[in-house]
């Protein structure tokens, strides 16, 4: 019984297990051997022998001469195929008088065994022949069949050729270091301002007054909603040229000029003759990340809020406690298991976020996370050695953030 | 007369008064579209003499704090403005839009009256406990929150769907104006809705999103109900690890998968077709799925399960027969939370589709940010791709909270 029982959990858990390997844990691995080797976007698309098929010669009666030719050319310039071989059928009507030594014809079936071509090869095959009536009375007979050609040749993603040539450029580069502070301050500041809205907002929320489930449920919206639409309202709102927010602060007198929220690096000002620099469109990012998870950290610590016994602020009261002793000496405690738990969740999701930052700024104007780099190296750049050298990057963080966090963390509570 | 206390009054009044100013101005100005010029220092003003006036009468012995009195404080706010501003409150002269200059003034004088009220109630001039400044404190934090939230939350939606119902000239004569002009006739006025429907595709996109997260709930189920049922309720080795660690495939972050993805769908031909999307989906969700799942099953009694063994249902009966009848809560939550993500992802569909015919919305809305595509249509596409997930969150909110606080959400 008891193995009949093991073995139906292993079945049902069979599928889950397949997909999982399947889809997260092989790629997570993969992901380490790209990064070691010198693939572009380009090689995805095997070195194939591309080839071109058409009649030479004018034949205008039967018992003219013809020539057929294949064009063949290697697509790859710098990998060699191997076993190259050609396979057509014969038009109907046309007998072969002399051709290439490697072919040979077997009633129609024409196969020629090319062999070994290297990078950049381009070559005519021709087969000279004779025309019979029914040829010439077909249209265009030469396309009836279209020649296929099969071969071998090295794949990199499965090659053994292995460089280190994309972890070397990487470090070697000023802009990686900057990569990782920026996704450091976007990381914890963005935690930090999702979870000080969301206790802010339980805070409102934790009384109760006419419309309450209303307002629970707006501030619910910005996330539920999908991310392209809030990230593209939000570019459309704060334009600089054509958004209603800088109309509104231009026109009441705010600012003098627009401000460039999603496209300026840095805005520049002295305190008491120190120049110091404010990154600006690191800090809209920032408060993206903030407002479109604030309802997330609500949620959870409104939850917890409500599960508080009362009895507790009534004692505090009796003794005098004042409401900002009370929040201070009751509620933080009471707290603070649900805020960190939430802390190192939102952390390292925030750490992973790829598509809030690529939507609103596209990495652009000092807002290049590593998550975003994954995306620049690999794709917008067509490295993806490169791109899966920093997805290794973001994996190895990743890794030590969860460790330390387990080590470190208090029990957590219902999560 | 305490100089503290006195301060704590003016100062309440100040904020309200500026607060109050700014919020009506610029909703003014964003449902008129006349630029209207928040006159903050009068409103200050206005909310200061009205909250000393307040203070004052109630520190007096046997006052009446009823109709009269809220009356009296409005009075001196609408009075105090008008004077202080020329009676331009808004910086319009009142010829111009007057209805709503004047709805806009009574909806300021009120709300500075309330608020002031709301939270200088047992205030006074003599000396107060630091309980009693707290609460104060308290109560004006309080409301700026409110005004604060809901302004952070509903702009954003509200210039997203005001944007949509534009047309190109009006929004670059003026981007601040986003009332409804109802000049433009209906069909003026869905222009840009009509134009993504017949020109853009998007009734093509819709199809395919509501498809592909359907089938990825579909998908998602099938695996995970097993899956979770086995976790929760049969007893095997490594049965606790696995429970625990399902939750760190939530850790992964889907940046991290797409190179090799990528790389291998290509090969395979996997890339660009919904196959590919449904093959990745479900692996994104079925974590989600199956925590949420068994710990649903492990609060159900296993006394109904083991009744139903004995009369000789098969594992299989007992969990098509009670257990499943028993969660359908769970299953409903755990569907509308899968559709929820499937309907908002957007980095895989990104990357692997390239073909137009097989768009999700999202790629869809992607594919619109273009400077040849005017900005209402990129707007009107959030609304489409928006809407079916507000709506379906509003409808079933209540389930969606509880799944959402069960402790298993991503984003």
């Amino acid at each position: 019984m008891q193995r009949r029982e093991m073995w139906l959990a292993y079945l049902m858990l069979a599928p889950t297990f397949a997909i999982i390997l399947l889809i997260v844990a092989g790629p997570l691995l993969a992901n380490f051997w790209i990064s070691v080797k010198p693939v572009q976007l380009a090689d995805l698309r095997p070195p194939t022998v591309l080839v071109n098929e058409r009649l030479r010669g004018k034949p205008e009666t039967a018992g003219d001469s013809a020539t057929l030719e294949y064009r063949l050319r290697n697509s790859s310039r710098d990998e060699e195929i191997r076993d190259v071989v050609l396979k057509d059928e014969i038009p109907d009507g046309f007998s072969a008088v002399s051709m290439p030594e490697y072919c040979s014809i077997d009633g129609r079936a024409l196969t020629c065994a090319i062999g070994t071509v290297e990078a950049g090869w381009r070559d005519r095959l021709r087969l000279e022949g004779t025309v019979s009536e029914s040829f010439l009375t077909a249209d265009r007979p030469e396309r009836e069949s279209e020649p296929v050609v099969s071969g071998d040749a090295n794949n990199v993603l499965t090659s053994l050729e292995f460089t280190f040539e994309n972890f070397q450029r990487l470090f070697s580069a000023d802009e990686f270091w900057s990569v990782l502070r920026v996704t450091f301050y976007y990381t914890i500041f963005g935690t930090g301002g999702a979870l000080v809205l969301g206790l802010f907002a339980a805070q409102l929320m934790n009384t109760a007054f006419t419309g309450r489930g209303f307002v629970r449920g707006l501030f619910l919206f910005p996330y539920v909603s999908p991310v392209i639409a809030v990230a593209f309202t939000w570019v459309v709102l704060f334009d600089p040229f054509s958004g209603s927010f800088n109309t509104l602060l231009t026109r009441m007198g705010v600012v003098s000029d627009p401000i460039n929220f999603f496209g300026q690096r840095a805005i520049e000002f002295s305190v008491f003759g120190l120049p110091l620099e404010f990154p600006l469109a690191l800090s809209t990012v920032i408060a993206f990340e903030a407002w479109r998870y604030f309802p997330l950290s609500f949620l959870f610590i409104l939850a917890r809020m409500q599960s508080i016994n009362t009895d507790m602020y009534e004692a505090a009261e009796m003794d005098g406690a004042t409401p900002l002793q009370q929040f201070w000496y009751l509620s933080l405690p009471q707290l603070m298991g649900i805020l960190s738990v939430l802390f190192l969740l939102r952390f390292i999701w925030t750490f992973n976020k790829f598509d809030d930052i690529f939507l609103l700024t596209g990495g652009n104007a000092g807002t290049r996370t590593l998550t975003v780099d994954v995306y620049e190296q690999g794709f917008a750049l067509s490295n993806l050695g490169a791109g899966a050298a920093v997805a290794v990057v973001v994996f190895v963080v990743l890794v030590t953030f969860a460790t330390l966090f387990i080590r470190f963390s208090p029990k957590e509570e219902g999560l | 007369m305490r100089p503290a206390s006195v301060l704590l009054a003016a100062l309440t009044g100040l904020i309200w008064g500026v607060v109050a100013m700014v919020v009506t101005g610029v909703t003014l100005t964003l449902i008129t579209g006349e630029i209207a010029l928040p006159q903050a220092s009068a409103a200050g003003l206005a909310g200061v003499v009205s909250a000393l006036v307040l203070v004052w009468r109630q520190s007096g012995e046997g006052q009446e704090t009823g109709l009269r009195s809220f009356a009296l404080s409005a009075g001196i706010v609408f009075l105090v403005t008008m004077a202080a501003t020329f009676a331009a409150p808004f910086g319009l002269p009142l010829s111009t839009v007057p209805v709503w200059q004047g709805a806009a003034l009574i909806v300021f004088v009120f709300a500075v009256t309330a608020a002031n009220r709301q939270c200088l109630a047992g205030a006074r001039f003599g000396a107060m406990s630091r309980y009693e400044r707290e609460v104060i404190y308290i109560r004006i934090a309080k409301g700026i929150g409110f005004v604060f939230f809901i302004t952070i939350v509903a702009l954003p939606f509200y210039v997203m769907v005001m944007t949509s119902l534009k047309s190109q000239q009006a929004l670059l004569a003026n981007p601040l104006d986003l009332s409804i002009d109802l000049s433009q006739g209906v069909a003026g006025l869905f222009r840009s809705y009509v134009e993504l429907f017949t020109q853009f595709n998007f009734g093509r996109y819709l199809m395919v999103s509501a498809f592909v997260s359907v089938a990825t709930v579909v998908l998602t189920l099938l695996l995970s109900v097993p899956g979770a049922y086995a976790v929760s309720r049969l007893r095997f080795p490594g049965q606790a690890a696995l429970a625990r660690s399902v939750l760190l495939i939530y850790m992964v972050p889907a940046i991290v998968l797409v190179i090799p993805l990528y790389a291998v769908f290509s090969q395979l031909g996997l890339r660009n077709t919904l196959t590919g999307l449904l093959i990745v989906y479900p692996a994104t969700t079925i974590p989600v799925a199956l925590y949420m799942l068994q710990g649903y099953f492990r609060g159900l009694p296993s006394e109904l399960e083991e009744a139903g063994l004995m009369d000789g249902l098969s594992r299989i009966g007992v969990i098509l027969k009670i257990t499943l009848p028993l969660s359908l809560p769970a299953l409903a939550s755990v569907s509308l939370y899968v559709f929820m993500i499937a309907w908002n992802e957007f980095l895989f569909a990104f990357m692997f589709l390239d073909d137009p015919d097989i768009f999700t919305l999202s790629r869809g809305v992607v594919s619109l940010n273009s400077s040849e595509v005017p900005r209402q249509h990129l707007m009107a596409g959030a609304v489409i791709a928006t809407v079916p997930v507000l709506v379906i969150f509003l409808w079933f909110e209540r389930f969606l909270v509880q799944g959402l606080t069960a402790g298993s959400v991503k984003g």
